[in-house]
Formats: C-alpha cells, structure tokens, sequence
C-alpha cells in the first residue's frame, strides 16, 4: 500500500525535547511503560466491574485470560490458525512473486513506468476487500477466493516498492553487469535482486500486513474455517472473553510477523 | 518566421510527451474491448464477467435507481467525522508527545504498533460495543485514522530547523508563541503527510466497514448488489468506489503538493 508505506516505524534516535528538558533514561522509559500498562489495566477492571456496560462487553481481566489459556490449548484453533497461515502466505508468494515482476519491469523502463505506474500507484490505496463479491465469482466461496484477494493486496505494496527500489540502484553496478555482458536473466538474479533486497523486503513486510487483514476480513464474510470464521463464531454466541482472546493472539501473530520482516530487512542492509 | 519555425521544431511533439501516458491508456482501453470480445464469443463465462458495455450502461441505472448519491453523502459524512476527530486529537497528542522527551520515548513505539495492528478485524468488538450503527463505523475510522497523524506530528515538530527555533528564543518568545509561531507552521508539511495518510486509512475503513456489516453508503451498496446477483451493477458499483478512492487520493496529494513549498 502506497499510503502506509511513507509510514515508517518510530526510528530509534536520540530523544530531545525541541524545547529544553532533561535527557531521557531507559530505566524512566520503562517505568512510564509500566506505569501506562497498569493503569490501562487498572481502568479496564473498574469499567468491568462498574456495571456500566452490558452483560460481558467488558469482561474482567481474569476471565479473558482464562479465555485465552482456554483458546491455546484447543486443537480447533489451531486447526483454524493453520487455515489462515495456508492462505495468507500462499496470498502473499503469489502477490510478491507477481509484485517483484511488475517492480523490476517498471523500474527498469522508463517508457512502462510512465505508461502504467500511476494505475499501480493509484490503485493502491483504494479499499480491497469491496473486490470481494468479484474474487467469489471468479474462484469460488472456498480459500482459493480469500488467496486471490490477499495475492490482490499484497502485490501493489510490493509492486510499488519493488519499482522504488529499481530506481534507486547504483548506475556503477548496472554498468558492471552490462560490461561484463550479463543477460537479462543474470542481470536480475546477480545485480538487481540482491541490490533491491531491502525495498523488497519492506514491500513484503507492507504486503503482509496488508494480505493478513484482507484474508482475515474475507473469513470473516463468508468462510467456513480459518480465524475470521472463528471470529464471527465467537461473535454470535456472544462470547466476549472469547473475542477478545482471538483478537489478541491475531494482533499478536500480526504485529510479530511484521517485527520479523522487519528485522530481516534491517539485517541485510 | 524561420526563427518561430526552428522554435516549434525544438519543441517535443503531443505524442512524444504523452506518448506513454497515452500507450497506458490504450492498453487500457485495448484490454477493455478484448474482454468485451471474449465474452460476446463465449470463451468468459458472462455470469461470471460481464461484458464491459453492460458495466458501463449499469453506472446510469445505480445512479438513478441505487441513490448513488445519498449513498456517497452517507459515506462521505461518516469519513468527515472520522477524519476532522483523528486530526482534532491526534495533532494535540503528537505535539504533547512531543513536548516531552521521556513520554514520546516511551509511547511513540507503542502509536507505531497501533499504526500497524488490524484493527478493522475487531468489528465484531464494535458492533457490540457500539451497536449496528454509523457510530461503529466512525469509532473504527477514527481509531484507524489516529496512529499516522500522532507520529508524523512528532516527526515534523521534530524536523524544525534549530536555527528558526534559535531566532524565536532570541526574540524571547513564550513557549506557546514558539510553538505557534515557528514549530507548528514549519511542521505543517510533515503533519498534512500524516493527514493524508490517516484520511486514506479512513476511507479504507469506512467502505470495507460498510461492505462488511452491511451498512451505511458505498460498501453497502457493493454488498447489496452482490447478494442481489446483479453482476454489471456490482461491477459498476466497484468501479465507482474505486474512482471516488483515487479522486480522493489525488485531492489529498495536491493539497499535500501545495503545501510543501512552505516548508
């Protein structure tokens, strides 16, 4: 996605107030963490308890914990989790083998990336699970049709940054390939792949991101099996510790996927 | 005249400009009648794609019999919300982030991880937590919306020259007339960055919300239209989601555009 792309994570800098202030310890960072997530906590026990809230819309603490010991240990989630990996990695192979093609293609021709670029660029950012109803009719209600949506959204991320990436070559290598007249194919596994392995890994990163969430989101309208199906399983018994432990390990298997990519993009450079 | 002559001669041709703009665009226009070819003949099933011209004769009748815009106004009014409620708190709340080191230290990292935690999947949370309403869908906007505007207001607060920052202090400027007068006006750039990020992110939300719990405006009308099998209308309905997405997208990037010079 073009427009979560320019969004970079937090970079690690040195931390000074524009105007005057102390200098920051770790050991203070910790503490105001501690300090935040107790007091999170802490709100969410008194809403809990209060009565404000209907029924079990804000559960105690304990009881979503109890919840998520419960979802760990059930083989039926993990069933369901295997159902999600399957098809959001085989989406995110075929949108990021489909995306490092359209990328080095645009980025290598100036002609193409003027003549198509802007209809990948612009395309981008626009709602994909509203192609939804199209992927059905094309592939059927199976994972097949959650597959080509999530190829679907993974490939722009990767296309776009793929293509950025091509652009950004140093011309000294490129000269050294054709000096040494490289073909086509030994151009692109020689110079241009290992020369654009982080853009592409961030495009991957971006892809995943974007390809678990529409995978998810297509379970949860129509699926038999995978996490969005348990989602809305647990959502029309009314189960809300229940939910609320689906979604924390989703948040978690999200947020530490993209922490592995992005380590791995970080690595190489 | 031989000197006019030589002029225009130097100057490129329409197509020699425009050339791959204009090679996009047929390609375009090329792929569009070879489907149209490939269902008349039969070799696409038409129950499955149907043909373009039929597509395009179903924008009139989702105009005219699907409310097309009443349903644009339902989304548009519920983006507003989103988006003028994730820039009225996410400003403040990067600015005072800002303001103290330890704080932003210890709370950017955790915006970061809002900014890429899926949130849209928790909608059946909402639904509960707010009823089947356009509050649940402006809630979720709102939220999706906030993370982008806070960090990129850290980063153009951040960015400010310290020579300018330097110049307000030697005019003995208050705390709040550096931050009026010299930090938010040289951050503004940066900030409308986030804007149009955070305005994309609820756009996204807003429509795929819609679609997914059958309410509200455009995403709504996709669903509608899908369960009604009535393939050039969803197509048709698609299509224009997606036009209004990238008319919107551009608008933000010129605006972005504009103000960058300021910078």
């Amino acid at each position: 996605m073009a427009a979560t792309g320019e969004m970079k994570a937090p970079a690690r800098r040195a931390v000074a107030p524009a105007i005057g202030g102390a200098p920051v310890t770790a050991r203070a960072v910790l503490l105001v963490r501690v300090v935040v997530a107790l007091a999170i906590l802490a709100v969410w026990e008194g809403l809990s308890r209060s009565g404000l809230f209907y029924g079990e819309v804000i559960p105690s603490l304990t009881r979503i914990v109890a919840s998520l010991g419960k979802l760990l240990v059930d083989p039926v989630f993990y069933k369901n989790l295997q159902v999600t990996a399957l098809e959001t990695f085989t989406s995110l192979a075929i949108g990021a083998a489909l995306g490092v093609v359209t990328g080095i293609v645009l980025g290598a021709n100036r002609f193409l990336m003027r003549a198509f670029e802007p209809y990948v660029y612009y395309l981008s950012p626009t709602p994909r699970i509203i192609l939804f109803p199209v992927m059905i009719m094309w592939f059927g209600v199976g994972p097949a049709s959650k597959v080509a949506l999530g190829a679907l959204s993974a490939y722009f991320a990767v296309a776009l940054s793929t293509a950025a990436g091509m652009r950004q070559i140093d011309a000294i290598l490129i000269r050294v390939g054709r000096s040494f007249r490289a073909t086509g194919w030994q151009m692109a596994t020689k110079i241009y792949l290992p020369a654009m392995r982080v853009p592409i890994l961030n495009g991957i990163r971006l892809g995943m991101g974007t390809a678990i969430i529409t995978v998810l989101l297509a379970e949860t309208k129509l699926s038999n099996q995978g996490l969005g199906y348990m989602i809305m399983q647990v959502y029309t018994r009314f189960d809300m510790p229940g939910l609320y432990a689906i979604l924390i390990v989703v948040f978690a298997i999200a947020g530490a996927c993209n922490a592995l990519i992005g380590k791995l993009a970080r690595e190489q450079v | 005249m031989a000197k006019s002559a030589s002029q225009s001669s130097s100057q490129p041709s329409f197509f020699f400009r425009y050339g791959p703009e204009i090679t996009g665009l047929l390609a375009l226009v090329g792929a569009t009648l070879v489907f149209e070819l490939l269902v008349r003949i039969g070799v696409v099933n038409r129950f499955v794609i149907p043909p373009p011209s039929d597509v395009i004769l179903a924008f009139e009748r989702v105009v005219v019999e699907e409310d097309i815009l009443g349903r644009t106004g339902a989304t548009a009014f519920e983006m507003i919300i989103a988006a003028v409620a994730s820039v009225v708190v996410g400003v403040p709340i990067g600015a005072a982030l800002h303001r103290s080191a330890l704080w932003r230290r210890a709370m950017e990292d955790w915006v970061g991880a809002m900014a890429a935690a899926p949130i849209v999947l928790a909608f059946p949370l909402f639904l509960v937590l707010f009823g089947r309403s356009p509050k649940t869908i402006i809630v979720m906007a709102f939220f999706h919306g906030l993370a982008p505007i806070i960090l990129k207001t850290i980063e153009g607060l951040s960015g400010t020259r310290k020579v300018l920052i330097n110049v307000g202090r030697s005019l003995n400027m208050t705390s709040s007339q550096l931050f009026w007068k010299i930090l938010f006006p040289s951050a503004l750039p940066v900030i409308f960055t986030g804007i149009r990020l955070s305005w994309t992110f609820v756009l996204i939300t807003v429509v795929g919300v819609e679609y997914l719990i059958n309410l509200g405006g455009l995403g709504q009308l996709i669903n509608e239209l899908a369960e009604r099998y009535d393939l050039p209308g969803t197509y048709a309905a698609i299509f224009f989601v997606i036009l209004v997405s990238v008319f919107f997208f551009i608008l933000l990037e010129r605006v972005e555009l504009w103000l960058r010079p300021a910078r």
